[in-house]
């Protein structure tokens, strides 16, 4: 699925992946969780391919294709997704027609035939019910004036629409409460399958909760400094951050 | 030429067959422009404006009688007016609209009365030498009174449509609209044409629209200058505003090779509400200025002015927006907003918010930008497979669809909204579509 290889990055000047090795089989959940400023939503930026977030090394293979030297777009395209921390408001864009220019660009690249619009309003409507956001989203402007929990449900249902291989959720449960969370992890849940992986990245073990990572690793200091099981999590949330560094890293690559 | 120009005009002015009821007025405007000046880049308020193609033309030419293409808006629902190269078609009127509408010239004396207490009396001093060429040559026009307490149920579209000549020729219209107290109304002012063959104009329109908005009531009122790209407009609009009057405006600037709209709005007694939107999207070499002025004569009276442009080709816009606080204006509350997008180095804008405040217990905010698109909400559509420069026109585009979607018409957005999609080369709005079925 994907195969990240000595991946370093910076951000202007500074470095911030230092050699950063991750493979995900199909079907996969991994969890990535660390310290603030560990690297955790570089490597999530790295991966979409934000501009500002310079590669100076190592290499991305998505499905056998390297995705470093393509553009945001592309990498969508070839079943890139990334959910966003904080997702964008645009207002004057409608939802609907975002959603629907996404599509048909994800679709028309996968060989898929162009959805009419009376086609893909069903869809949508569809998804919306989904994810529990009423169908009056759709008609307003991209994420504009939502709530934390309606920004976070909107970037599911993108999700859901486009059928991405990879999904990289970064901090997805950040200002969500309890039951947000839980509609957001069950979409998540809902989506699994054999043929798609996640990448799940988090502060804290609570997600891991409702959406159940098959590997967990540690990203500290611009590395994975520690993989495990979910079990991995717990002992993480029990013991914290610091209990890695005073040796207890196991410097899996 | 410029002094040609001047004279020229007058000429014309003065051949025209006026109203004796309105000899005062003419005289008054042809004084007056006789001794003008055309303005040169050294006038401050016409600094980035050239006026020498227009002077250059000349259109020293009275308009020809015609019948005249008038654009439809569909789906509105509205009491029709069409006026053709400055005459008003009563053919392709509204029998009811006609009802409500007085023509000028079929004005019987009480009206001529209410005409004559309003005319130039709005407007005041305010106007440039276009508005004194406007009072000296009115022969018509057009007066709607909405009584007191009346609420128009439908909207009045007034379309000016204008033919081509074989002569390049002036088109002066004027139009006089006042709701008496508790009157509510939507007026849209809908300068029309296209660029097809048979829309093209080579024609020059000075519009004058005068507007007095009686106590406790409301006037909704679009100014939509879609004319040919060929045709010249400028338009002076002038609004009063009395106790606790209420007008919200949406003004597009998209249409000619030469824009210039001098909007005025005068908040006289007190309790009132100033809502003024407006969009320009000139592209090629249009040059679109708008220079408004809203004057907060009195306290507890409120301003909210959003513009915004987006600049195409070599395309140039002006935006002079001044709010004029006087002394006695306590408590005003105004805002002044106006966002410029530029979509290639060699389009232009030049912005000036202007705020003289001379009171102290005021609240006041202005801000003028002008920006590339936004790189995070860039970023977040190619994140979704769309590509860079379809973000760009779909963000463009939302920069204005923004106040589209204010529009209390719905009719009228919807109306719009591909035509100003198709500015930023979309064939068609899939939105409009899509909400169609929503």
């Amino acid at each position: 699925m994907i195969e990240i290889k000595d991946l370093k990055a910076r951000v202007e000047e500074k470095e911030i992946l230092k050699g950063l090795n991750l493979n995900i089989g199909p079907g996969e959940v991994h969890a990535i969780m660390g310290p603030n400023g560990a690297g955790k939503s570089t490597l999530g930026n790295v991966l979409a391919g934000r501009e500002g977030y310079e590669v100076t090394g190592g290499s991305a293979t998505l499905n056998g294709k390297d995705i470093l030297d393509l553009d945001p777009e592309e990498r969508a395209r070839e079943g890139l997704f990334l959910a966003f921390q904080y997702p964008v408001e645009i207002p004057g864009v409608s939802n609907l027609e975002f959603l629907k220019a996404s599509v048909d660009a994800v679709r028309e690249q996968q060989g898929k035939p162009a959805l009419d619009s009376v086609q893909f309003l069903k869809l949508a409507r569809e998804k919306c019910k989904a994810v529990n956001l009423d169908q009056s989203f759709l008609k307003r402007g991209v994420n504009e004036g939502f709530s934390g929990g309606e920004k976070k449900r909107n970037e599911l249902m993108q999700m859901m629409l486009l059928e991405p291989s990879l999904c990289i959720l970064d901090e997805t449960d950040s200002g969500l409460d309890i039951d947000a969370l839980q509609v957001v992890a069950e979409g998540v849940n809902a989506m699994r399958d054999e043929n798609r992986s996640f990448i799940v990245v988090t502060h804290y073990q609570r997600l891991l909760d409702y959406i159940v990572p098959d590997y967990v690793h540690v990203l500290a200091n611009g590395r994975i400094v520690k993989s495990g099981g979910k079990e991995l999590a717990l002992e993480l949330e029990e013991k914290g951050y610091g209990w890695l560094e005073n040796g207890n890293g196991n410097g899996a690559e | 030429m410029a002094a040609e120009f001047i004279t020229k005009q007058l000429e014309l002015a003065k051949s025209v067959s006026s109203l004796t009821w309105l000899g005062a007025i003419n005289e008054r405007g042809q004084r007056a422009f006789a001794e003008a000046t055309v303005p040169t880049r050294k006038t401050e308020a016409w600094k980035y404006t050239s006026l020498y193609n227009l002077t250059e033309t000349g259109f020293a030419n009275a308009a020809p009688a015609a019948q005249a293409h008038a654009d439809v808006i569909p789906g509105l629902q509205a009491l029709r007016i069409v006026v053709a190269n400055g005459e008003l078609d009563t053919a392709a009127s509204d029998a009811a609209a006609l009802e409500l509408v007085v023509r000028f010239r079929d004005a019987r004396p009480e009206q001529q009365e209410a005409i004559r207490a309003l005319l130039g009396e709005v407007k005041a001093d305010r106007g440039h030498l276009f508005a004194d060429l406007n009072d000296a040559s009115i022969n018509d026009g057009l007066f709607v009174l909405v009584e007191k307490n009346q609420r128009l149920e439908h909207p009045l579209h007034i379309v000016y449509a204008n033919t081509s000549g074989d002569e390049a020729f002036t088109v002066n219209t004027r139009l006089l609209i006042a709701l008496e107290q508790g009157a509510e109304a939507t007026v849209i002012e809908h300068y029309s044409g296209d660029d097809t063959e048979a829309g093209k104009q080579n024609n020059f329109t000075n519009a004058v629209t005068e507007i007095r908005v009686g106590d406790n009531a409301k006037l909704v009122h679009y100014r939509l200058q879609l004319m040919a790209e060929s045709a010249f407009h400028i338009g002076g609009t002038f609004i009063d505003l009395q106790r606790d009057a209420r007008y919200e405006g949406f003004h597009l600037g998209m249409g000619t090779t030469l824009t210039r709209n001098d909007v005025v709005v005068n908040h006289n007694v007190g309790g009132s509400h100033c809502q003024m939107n407006g969009v320009y999207v000139p592209q090629n070499q249009q040059v679109v200025d708008f220079h408004t002025c809203v004057e907060h004569k009195v306290a507890h009276c409120t301003t909210d002015e959003v513009f915004r442009g987006i600049m195409n080709d070599k395309a140039k816009a002006i935006f002079n927006g001044r709010i004029h606080i006087h002394p006695d204006a306590q408590k005003t509350l105004a805002e002044l907003s106006n966002k410029n997008l530029l979509l290639t180095n060699t389009a232009e804008i030049n912005t000036k918010p202007e705020l003289e405040i001379y009171a102290d217990d005021v609240q006041c905010a202005h801000g003028a930008t002008v920006a590339q698109l936004e790189e995070k909400a860039r970023f977040y559509l190619q994140s979704r497979g769309i590509s860079a420069a379809e973000a760009e026109v779909m963000l463009s585009f939302g920069f204005i669809n923004e106040l589209l979607n204010d529009l209390n018409d719905e009719a009228v957005g919807l109306w719009l909204r591909p035509q100003l999609a198709k500015r930023f080369g979309r064939e068609d709005t899939l939105s409009a579509q899509l909400t169609g079925e929503l």
